[in-house]
């Protein structure tokens, strides 16, 4: 053993420089003349195909707000991160945005997972998220606003579509996902929602695959034989983002035609799209509340600001990236309107307010922290685009909490006072779910 | 390298004298010095440094079997998620009826997927000495079965590697099926309370940030008196020469086997100790390049060195969490090239070059490191 | 759901409008329909012989307004009308709508057929329009139903043309719509066939609408039954359980015999078809391995940045469509036969320059070489989302390798089978590079003895650099294949690198032979298992069998033997 007083010292000066060096970084402090925007989206890793376009139509959104003069005088200024689409991560970074960098507002994640990941850090700190994409639901909370779609905005109509005459009368069901939760929460409200409408149980097939699944010969063929029972056949997808180009490369392959068996996707956007050649695919569906062909004033002004903004004419917009647009200018009038960036403030202003969405009509935040939204069902054409062939009337109220699932059939989220809760129990009339 | 017998060398002596200065200093640091102060640490940095501290840990049992018994493990992250998830199930029986939907038996997830008792391999969880016992005893259990295998079985070098891989990754694709009962991907998540406080208060935080570091340094402390003895001198024979090792009469697969069980199981209690700070526990700790990762740490660090695995992880850690933030569109070249770069121009790490240094200084004669060595225990 | 609170005003109510569909089908019967259209045309154009030809363009505007309606129950309706109507602008009308080149002028509600990007004619006669604005033509739109109809409508228009493909594919489409309206139009085509595997095809169509047919007598119905038994394909398998659902007494009996025969036959071909995956799957695994097989065998290298070798191939492939798209579009059913070469060549120059600037520094330290490809292979990631963005880019398939033909009860897609090909054809190369050449000559020596190969005077440190490349550039020509049934994106080649090393070494490491088995074996046995317990427990099965064989065999099913080997 040989402590000697240098290293003693030496090891405490170390110690001491490490703590003040850390506590600096976290006392940068923020500055007065600009209100900050987190962006929290995987820019590396699996996830980053998905989430870069969010990441760049926020900055777009961003610079586009500051040209108008910002936001109560005050410009914004974004702040990125990337989680790499890793989960932990995902929480630590969220914790930077609010602690260290003190957003306003935190626009991100893509996966469940993530939201699971970020949503105590929210809570905790009391700050604000923008959720942007289509999900499981079975969750309200006071400091998530879910801009994307929940299972009642986007699964429930496309089925409703295909048992319709339009559709096909289809009467026998593939549930294909991959196997994580919002595939199998989906999936238990569709079967539910389908033994409902008198659908046998033998006329319904689940079949889950690992995230990334590239060998889709068995599943194709599987389908193929259960669509030939005489019965009109359809498969309802929740295949996860990159696992469906080799699936739909597989299908054209086999020569499952969208008018044989007609495949609905709820994943599948026209960036998914972009990576296949989809002559093959015409006719397969897609259930969304925007498509980029929708052909309205606004989102022709939308894409051709993307366009410029992007320096890339081919780019493509999406579902998402339309939740982001509304959640954004939702955030900016709730802002105006509380006429602070207080979270306490903002989260009371967000309900009610209604901003033009891109496909025509309005979306409102409604007290379940969910928005109201248009279901459109497309059909894929050869050009990579999805044109719509059926809509809902009018926009369509989220349902957070299914009352096709057991576990929530009773619950309802109402943010406002008094209720302030979300998950309220009307049977027992306690907020905390029993 | 510079290696020392004693139980505390002075690198040891500069890391237990850090770690002890840590414990004082975050308390102090967190919770009595006032928000504006310049020596406030906030919360969410206490956070950060409570699971450097576990990746840290991580690279210390890592750096036992592959520093000083050759047995580069490329499922170490294996044992830290297993450990993790162990005190992730705890966690979230703890959280009882404040799940959304206040079922006081099952977590959330199982609710919602309509299951309707609890699994068997949640039996006992509620109860913190049986999720504490579990927490060592998983992974030191897969790792002795593993390791009795394996090691009998004389695999070696490459093929270890290999088969450590599909280890992990067979173990990721098992728990990210929801027919497992573990949640599927979304893994265990939205704690509470562990042992009665509450997970997010600055409090609970400082102190597991504390024990973080209390757990690195008794780590330490184990693997060095490991090292020391004639046990590990047999090891780091093992490692160097494992044929003549075994023609010595040592029985090599035993020496092998409780090394690595060892091993797991401090990567075990990293893991259960990083959960409650990061708060999620999923199956991508499972994945193969997290425990690449983490030998990356301790070639970063300087393998062989004990203090150099911590300090490797720590120090990429930092850079990982700096560079997503300062470049997002960037930070992969930067770690990429931080990779390449140490293992062509450091190739005895941080820690191996440092003293190199110093032993030049004073005009020592090296002593051979492992990397001097014959390939042959590669 | 009145358990709802109270919702912001305004709003419609919380449950679905579902109900209130904008489309409304006639409830008669589109034949009958179909008929009095027919017999007023033939009054209309009697009539119209005494008036003027614009009139009677008038006439026929009005029986094609169907279309300009915008909605696709009007599509649907016009086409099946169309379809008999026997005009001479029927077919191509109809092509047009199929290759979605039919448009309308929203004002004037004129119907044009576009022609090329700026050239159209009037579908009503044909002539051509000129001082057409493109930009305020809308498109006829089409969906699934009206898909159907239209493939229906165009089989009974072309069940005669003089094209025996198109014959054939209007049978098919006959037989697998069993539209009841097709039936006269059949019989005559039958007449008239002389091909002989059309002519099955026709027969094969009549049996389906006959059997279904109520009104067909019982003698006709059974012996219909038989010939759709005899095809025993999953048509028939949909047909037979269709009418075994519609019928009672003998004829639900013959249906269902049939039934049990089909699926008997069909179950057997499952298994054959099952091996068939098992195979396709294993040349996959064979052609991301084979590279590493020989990195990993020659070198010992761990090469993490082998699956972005891979990726790299995809992107090459990417780049050469890219081109011959925008340039010379005729060259694309060669574009992979470009791309292979080209890959190789890109794909082994990166490696050459990864081995000339990293790897042979760390020679005698092949963990570590672990470290730095890790460390390599995310700045390659990272540089190609950069380049190309983080987005799947878009790899078509030639024409020779889309689609798919039946074997018996098998069904072989053509892309599959080109890779399987390929597999085999990269491996038998290879294998004559390393027997016949000198270069594998001393290559093999090095894999054996490195230092005796030394030695003997081979540069083992040329062999090293060129066997990299190599095993780069297989990977590479890897790519080019994977392109074809794979996501083209910066993640491609890390959902292969774990497989690629299951394979070497459960096949042994330095030996091609052993990939080559270990590959296949690997395929065949995760495709016959993933029927009975799935795609993921498949996988973990597999993983855990690889464990412990390499536990019973350290060294991998074809280890490579003698003295050097044993460290």
């Amino acid at each position: 053993m040989s402590l000697t007083r240098r290293n003693m010292l030496l090891a405490s000066g170390a110690a001491f420089a490490g703590a003040m060096t850390m506590s600096s970084i976290g006392a940068l402090a923020q500055s007065a003349n600009t209100i900050k925007i987190g962006i929290l989206h995987s820019l590396s890793g699996t996830m980053a195909i998905s989430e870069t376009t969010l990441k760049d139509v926020m900055l777009m959104l961003i610079e586009d707000q500051n040209k108008k003069g910002g936001v109560l005088g005050k410009k914004l200024e974004a702040v990125v991160v990337d989680p790499a689409s890793d989960w932990p991560l995902f929480a630590e970074k969220a914790r930077q945005l609010i602690s260290k960098d003190k957003v306003a507002a935190t626009f991100g994640c893509w996966t469940s997972v993530s939201r699971k990941s970020v949503l105590p850090v929210f809570e905790e700190l009391n700050s604000i998220l923008f959720y942007p994409v289509q999900y499981e639901g079975e969750e309200s909370q006071r400091n998530v606003f879910y801009t994307g779609a929940a299972p009642n905005q986007q699964a429930i109509p496309a089925v409703d579509y295909l048992m319709s005459k339009d559709g096909g009368e289809v009467k026998r069901w593939v549930l294909a996902g991959t196997d994580y939760v919002y595939p199998r929460t989906t999936n238990k409200i569709l079967e539910a929602y389908l033994k409902s409408k008198g659908v046998k149980p033998e006329d319904i097939m689940i079949n889950y695959t690992p995230f990334g699944h590239s060998d889709w010969q068995t599943i194709v063929a599987d389908i193929k034989k259960f669509g030939s029972s005489g019965k009109k056949t359809a498969v309802v997808s929740t295949i996860n983002g990159d696992a469906n180009v080799p699936f739909y490369k597989e299908l054209a392959n086999a020569g499952v035609k969208a008018t044989d068996i007609p495949v609905v996707a709820f994943s599948v956007g026209e960036e998914e799209l972009a990576g296949l050649d989809t002559k093959p695919l015409v006719g397969h569906l897609a259930a969304w509340n925007y498509f980029q062909s929708v052909d309205t004033p606004a989102n022709k002004a939308f894409i051709a600001r993307w366009k410029a903004f992007t320096k890339n004419p081919k780019r493509t917009t999406n579902d998402p990236m339309e939740a982001h647009v509304i959640g954004f200018n939702m955030w900016v009038k709730a802002v105006e309107k509380a006429g602070t960036i207080d979270t306490d403030a903002v989260i009371d202003a967000m309900i009610g307010i209604a901003v033009p969405n891109l496909t025509g009509g309005y979306s409102t935040m409604m007290p379940n922290h969910h928005i109201t939204k248009p279901v459109l069902i497309g059909e894929i054409q050869s050009n990579g685009q999805i044109s719509t062939v059926w809509e809902t009337d009018g926009t369509v109220v989220a349902q957070e909490w299914s009352p096709y699932l057991e576990g929530s059939r009773d619950l309802i989220a109402d943010w406002r006072k008094p209720l302030n809760c979300g998950n309220f129990n009307i049977k027992t009339g306690k907020c905390g779910g029993a | 390298m510079h290696t020392s017998y004693d139980l505390i060398d002075r690198r040891g002596m500069i890391m237990l004298a850090l770690l002890g200065l840590f414990v004082l200093i975050v308390p102090i640091c967190a919770l009595i010095v006032p928000k504006g102060s310049p020596f406030y640490i906030p919360p969410y940095l206490v956070a950060l440094l409570g699971k450097y501290l576990c990746y840290a840990l991580l690279a210390l049992s890592l750096d036992l079997v592959w520093g000083y018994c050759g047995i580069l493990s490329l499922g170490h992250g294996a044992f830290f998620a297993l450990g993790g998830y162990a005190m992730g199930m705890y966690l979230m029986r703890q959280i009882g009826t404040r799940g959304v939907y206040a079922n006081a038996e099952l977590p959330d997830f199982m609710v919602f997927l309509n299951w309707k008792e609890l699994p068997i391999t949640w039996y006992g969880f509620q109860h913190f000495p049986y999720a504490a016992l579990m927490i060592l005893a998983v992974p030191g259990l897969l790792a002795f079965v593993f390791g009795w295998f394996a090691f009998r079985s004389r695999v070696t070098g490459v093929y270890l590697s290999i088969i450590t891989q599909a280890m992990t990754y067979a173990l990721l694709l098992s728990f990210f099926r929801n027919d497992m009962g573990f949640g599927g991907n979304n893994g265990l998540t939205d704690f509470k309370d562990i042992l009665g406080y509450s997970v997010q208060s600055d409090q609970t935080r400082v102190s597991l940030c504390v024990v973080s570091a209390l757990a690195l340094a008794s780590g330490y402390l184990l693997a060095r008196a490991i090292v020391v003895s004639k046990f590990g001198k047999v090891l780091i024979a093992i490692r160097d020469a494992e044929s003549r090792t075994r023609f010595l009469g040592y029985r090599v697969e035993n020496f092998k086997v409780i090394v690595f069980t060892f091993s797991a199981i401090m990567a075990g209690v990293a893991g259960a100790l990083f959960v409650p700070q990061v708060g999620i526990i999923n199956p991508s700790e499972f994945a193969p390049a997290n425990s690449i990762e983490a030998v990356i740490w301790v070639a970063v660090g300087g393998r062989g060195t004990l203090v150099g695995a911590a300090l490797g992880a720590i120090v990429v850690s930092f850079g990982k969490t700096y560079f997503t933030g300062a470049l997002p569109e960037y930070w992969l070249f930067a770690l990429g090239a931080l990779f390449v770069i140490v293992t062509l121009f450091l190739p005895k790490g941080i820690i191996g070059t440092l003293s190199d240094f110093m032993a030049r200084q004073s005009a020592k004669p090296p002593t051979p490191s492992p990397k001097d060595m014959p390939a042959a225990a590669e | 759901m009145n358990k709802r609170l109270e919702l912001v005003s305004g709003e419609p109510s919380r449950n679905l409008p579902i109900s209130s569909h904008k489309t409304q089908f006639a409830t008669f019967s589109i034949f009958s329909e179909a008929l009095a259209f027919l017999a007023a045309l033939i009054v209309m154009s009697l009539v119209s012989l005494f008036l003027s030809g614009a009139v009677r363009a008038d006439e026929q505007d009005a029986f094609l307004s169907g279309f300009t309606t915008d909605k696709f129950a009007d599509t649907e309706k016009t086409i099946n009308t169309l379809a008999v109507s026997g005009l001479p602008m029927a077919a191509p009308i109809l092509e047009a709508l199929a290759g979605d080149r039919l448009l309308f002028d929203p004002e004037s509600k004129a119907l044009l057929i576009r022609k090329s990007e700026s050239q159209f004619i009037a579908a009503i006669d044909g002539h051509i329009e000129d001082a057409i604005e493109a930009d305020d033509l809308k498109k006829v739109r089409v969906n699934n139903a009206v898909r159907r109809a239209l493939d229906a409508a165009l089989g009974s228009l072309t069940l005669m043309s003089p094209d025996p493909a198109k014959r054939l594919a209007a049978a098919e489409s006959a037989y697998k719509s069993h539209d009841p309206a097709t039936l006269d139009l059949l019989q005559q085509a039958i007449e008239k066939e002389n091909d002989a595997k059309v002519k099955r095809m026709q027969l094969a169509a009549r049996a389906a609408i006959q059997a279904l047919d109520p009104q067909a007598s019982d003698s006709d119905r059974l012996s219909a039954i038989d010939l759709i038994k005899a095809r025993g394909d999953q048509d028939a398998l949909g047909l037979l359980s269709k009418l075994a659902a519609s019928s009672e007494g003998a004829m639900k009996a013959a249906a269902e015999s049939g039934i049990g025969s089909i699926r008997a036959t069909l179950a057997l071909w499952g298994n054959v078809q099952n091996i068939w995956y098992g195979l396709s799957l294993g040349s996959v695994l064979l052609l991301a391995a084979i590279g590493l097989a020989i990195t990993f065998g020659v070198m010992g290298i761990i090469n993490m940045a082998h699956g972005e070798m891979v990726m790299i191939g995809a992107y090459t492939t990417y780049v050469v469509q890219d081109l011959i798209r925008t340039k010379i579009p005729s060259l694309f059913d060669y574009s992979l036969l470009i791309a292979v070469p080209l890959a190789f060549v890109v794909t082994a120059i990166i490696g050459m320059l990864i081995e000339r600037v990293v790897i042979r520094y760390l020679y005698g330290r092949p963990l570590e070489t672990l470290l730095a490809t890790f460390g390599l292979s995310l700045v390659l990631q990272q540089a190609v989302r950069t380049i190309f963005g983080a987005n799947n880019r878009e790899v078509g398939a030639p024409s020779f390798m889309a689609g798919s033909f039946e074997l018996g009860g098998l069904v072989i897609t053509y892309g599959r089978m080109w890779i399987i090909i390929f597999a085999l054809m990269v491996f038998a190369i290879l294998q004559l590079v390393l027997r016949a050449t000198s270069f594998g000559l001393r290559m093999r020596a090095v894999t054996q003895n490195r230092k005796m190969a030394s030695a003997m005077g081979i540069d083992t440190n040329r062999i090293d650099a060129l066997a990299f490349a190599l095993g780069s550039g297989i990977a590479g020509m890897a790519g080019v294949a994977l392109s074809q049934i794979d996501n083209v994106s910066p993640n491609l080649g890390q959902s292969y690198i774990i497989d690629s090393f299951m394979v070497v070494v459960f096949g042994g490491v330095g030996n091609l032979w052993g990939t080559l088995v270990g590959a296949l074996t690997l395929g065949v046995a995760n495709k016959v298992l993933e029927p009975f317990i799935g795609a993921v427990l498949g996988k973990i099965v597999m993983l855990v069998f690889i464990i412990m064989f390499i536990q019973k065999r350290p060294r991998g099913l074809f280890a490579l033997k003698g003295r050097a080997v044993e460290a």
